[in-house]
């Protein structure tokens, strides 16, 4: 026996309070971990590549286009190494629910665009660049579909219309692209501009986005104003800034991850702060004669005041570490559920680091007010009253 | 020590509450002595201060003045830290409701004492054993405290109080809330750690019958001590 096997019996004595409250906290942490994880592909792609590229769009709106002849004066603008135009189209494979992230790109362009992100053996990256009906496609979404190089597969979109009627475009998978480290998302295709421009049956010559690379990223804040101000009073005025900021006002059309993610979990937490907290305190309250026994025997007040500590620390890690081994599953199942509309996630060591500080600073915080109490028992005092 | 026989020794010592504006003197310049082996009774009037006379000796309270030599040496002016150090080497605490820690078997109650010294897992279990034994108690080694009827859980508590080898046991109506029969084996328990072992016995007690067990009776009433001799 030493001063552990007391704290674990103590903390365990009323074995349904402190299951109870173990539960709390753990849907606390199941909570933090799963929105955590889902803010990760949310802000996926946002590393400092994506900080140095710019991305233009309509100043409306990104969902509006821009005429075709932008692309070539915003590669006339100084400064500007590469531009990749690029347009929304909006797939989905044989049924409608089948949504297919689909992109009508500049294919030369857009792979100069992401030297690193994409990566793709050279005769792939060869083929793509060649055949007018290749498709260049992500591992995470190959995979959902059993895709594989060689396939001609019928892409429909819920946006354009085709010439001959039909919404549907034949593509060639030409390549299948993985990521460098995990960090940028396969979930997503790319076809032809060209291919899907020839045969529109309306809204021809345009694009929704332009992805842009400069010759150094101490030039954008530059680069950006100048194209802004070129078409600055035109039908379409753009709006231009780095891909990380566009990315998250896209992401922000599903709400603002972030902010939801600050509320529900500091509500979470608030609210286990103050039960675990109070509970806490009884449960030392009615220790009071028990305190004042191991006193008398000679445990000193810090030792005791440090019992009380470790057993609520004891507490939220227990609750904590079962909370953030749940919320792994629980990221990994609602990944591959949501494959089609999210790149792969799951928690970052960041998440995991902060879940660790908040075990700790909840379990401080639940249990000083408590160690306090226990060390301040005085024994005659506490031993006097039965 | 300046004495081998004075284990303690008060002197002038007063104990003071104030309640309100009015300040009641429980003692008021006590001074006794108390010898190495002694097995002492203190009897009294409730409220007449015997536990407060307890906790003085056993490091629980400090005096409002005066002092407390425990082998020569004052405790009544250590700090808190100190007092607790004091108490786990050289004090054995006996309850009249028993204090054992509900969660723990009666072998971990009596090691609790044991965790304040560095004795090794192996020397801890045969201390335990050996205080259990002494106490009669070691087929219950395992059982927890609500298993066990009062005389068998104070038997616990008094293994817990020798376990550590303190030189005084201090005991406040260790018997005042068994059966005739029960308190009976306990006082001979004590009497036999007293005889036998050679411990320093304090023993608060408002039974007569309880009383004649000890070798010393002194009553205390309004802060004074008499003494009533024994055969
Ligand atoms: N902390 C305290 N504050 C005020 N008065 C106290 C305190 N502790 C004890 N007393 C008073 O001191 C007197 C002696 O108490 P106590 O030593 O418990 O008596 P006994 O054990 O002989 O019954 C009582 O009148 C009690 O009310
Ligand atoms: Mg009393």
């Amino acid at each position: 026996m030493n001063d552990a096997t007391l704290i674990r019996k103590n903390l365990f004595r009323k074995r349904l309070r402190a299951i109870l409250l173990m539960v709390s906290i753990l849907i606390a942490f199941l909570i933090f971990g799963v929105l955590g994880a889902l803010q990760n592909a949310f802000t996926m792609g946002s590393g400092t590549a994506a900080q140095e590229r710019l991305v233009t769009v309509n100043r409306i709106n990104f969902t509006v286009a821009l005429p075709y002849a932008y692309w070539g004066r915003i590669e006339q603008v100084e400064g500007v190494r590469n531009a990749a135009p690029a347009s929304w189209f909006g797939g989905y494979y044989q049924e409608p629910q089948n949504f297919v992230q689909s992109f009508a790109v500049d294919p030369a362009t857009y792979l100069e665009a992401y030297p690193t992100e994409i990566v793709l053996p050279p005769e792939e990256r060869a083929a793509f660049l060649e055949g007018r009906t290749c498709a260049l496609v992500g591992r995470a979404l190959a995979n959902q579909y059993d895709w594989s190089t060689g396939d001609r597969i019928p892409l429909n979109s819920n946006i354009w219309q085709n010439t001959d009627g039909s919404q549907t475009w034949e593509l060639d998978i030409c390549g299948v692209f993985d990521d460098t480290e995990g960090t940028y998302p396969t979930n997503y295709l790319m076809l032809h501009y060209e291919y899907f421009n020839e045969s529109l049956a309306f809204g021809r010559d345009s694009f929704h986005w332009i992805t842009i690379n400069t010759e150094d990223p101490a030039l954008n804040d530059q680069v950006s104003g100048e194209i802004d101000a070129l078409f600055a009073n035109s039908s379409a005025e753009t709006s231009t800034t780095t891909e990380a900021a566009f990315n998250e006002a896209f992401m922000e059309q599903f709400g603002n991850i972030g902010l939801i993610l600050t509320w529900v979990i500091g509500a979470a937490f608030a609210t286990i702060l103050m039960i675990v907290g109070t509970t806490m305190v009884m449960a030392v309250n009615e220790r009071t004669r028990e305190i004042a026994v191991l006193k008398t025997l000679g445990f000193t007040a810090p030792r005791i005041f440090r019992m009380v500590l470790w057993e609520s620390l004891l507490l939220s890690f227990l609750g904590g570490l079962i909370g953030l081994g749940l919320a792994t599953l629980a990221a990994t199942a609602a990944s591959s559920a949501l494959a089609g509309f999210l790149p792969s996630f799951g928690l970052s060591l960041t998440n995991i680091v902060t879940a660790l500080a908040l075990m700790a600073a909840l379990g401080l915080v639940t249990g000083i007010l408590p160690a306090y109490n226990a060390m301040q028992v005085r024994i005659s005092e506490a031993l006097g009253k039965i | 020590m300046t004495d081998a026989s004075g284990l303690y020794e008060l002197k002038n010592l007063s104990k003071r509450y104030t309640r309100g504006k009015e300040t009641v003197a429980i003692f008021d310049g006590l001074d006794m002595t108390i010898s190495q082996g002694d097995f002492i009774a203190i009897m009294g009037p409730s409220g007449s201060g015997k536990t407060t006379l307890l906790n003085l000796l056993g490091g629980i309270d400090r005096p409002s003045s005066g002092e407390v030599l425990f082998e020569g040496q004052r405790i009544d002016n250590l700090g808190q830290g100190k007092l607790a150090k004091w108490r786990a080497k050289n004090a054995g605490f006996i309850f009249q409701f028993y204090n054992l820690m509900p969660t723990l078997s009666a072998a971990q109650n009596v090691e609790l004492p044991l965790l304040l010294t560095n004795l090794s897992g192996k020397a801890r279990k045969d201390r335990v054993k050996t205080a259990l034994d002494i106490v009669g108690m070691v087929d219950r080694a395992g059982h927890r405290p609500a298993q066990l009827s009062g005389g068998q859980q104070q038997r616990v508590a008094i293994a817990r109080a020798i376990v550590a080898d303190p030189k005084v046991l201090l005991a406040d109506e260790p018997t005042g809330d068994l059966d005739r029969t029960t308190a009976d084996e306990i006082l001979q328990t004590l009497q036999l750690l007293n005889k036998e072992l050679g411990k320093t016995i304090i023993m608060v007690t408002h039974d007569p019958a309880a009383a004649s067990y000890a070798a010393r009776e002194l009553h205390l009433n309004k802060g004074r001590f008499e003494e009533k001799g024994k055969a």
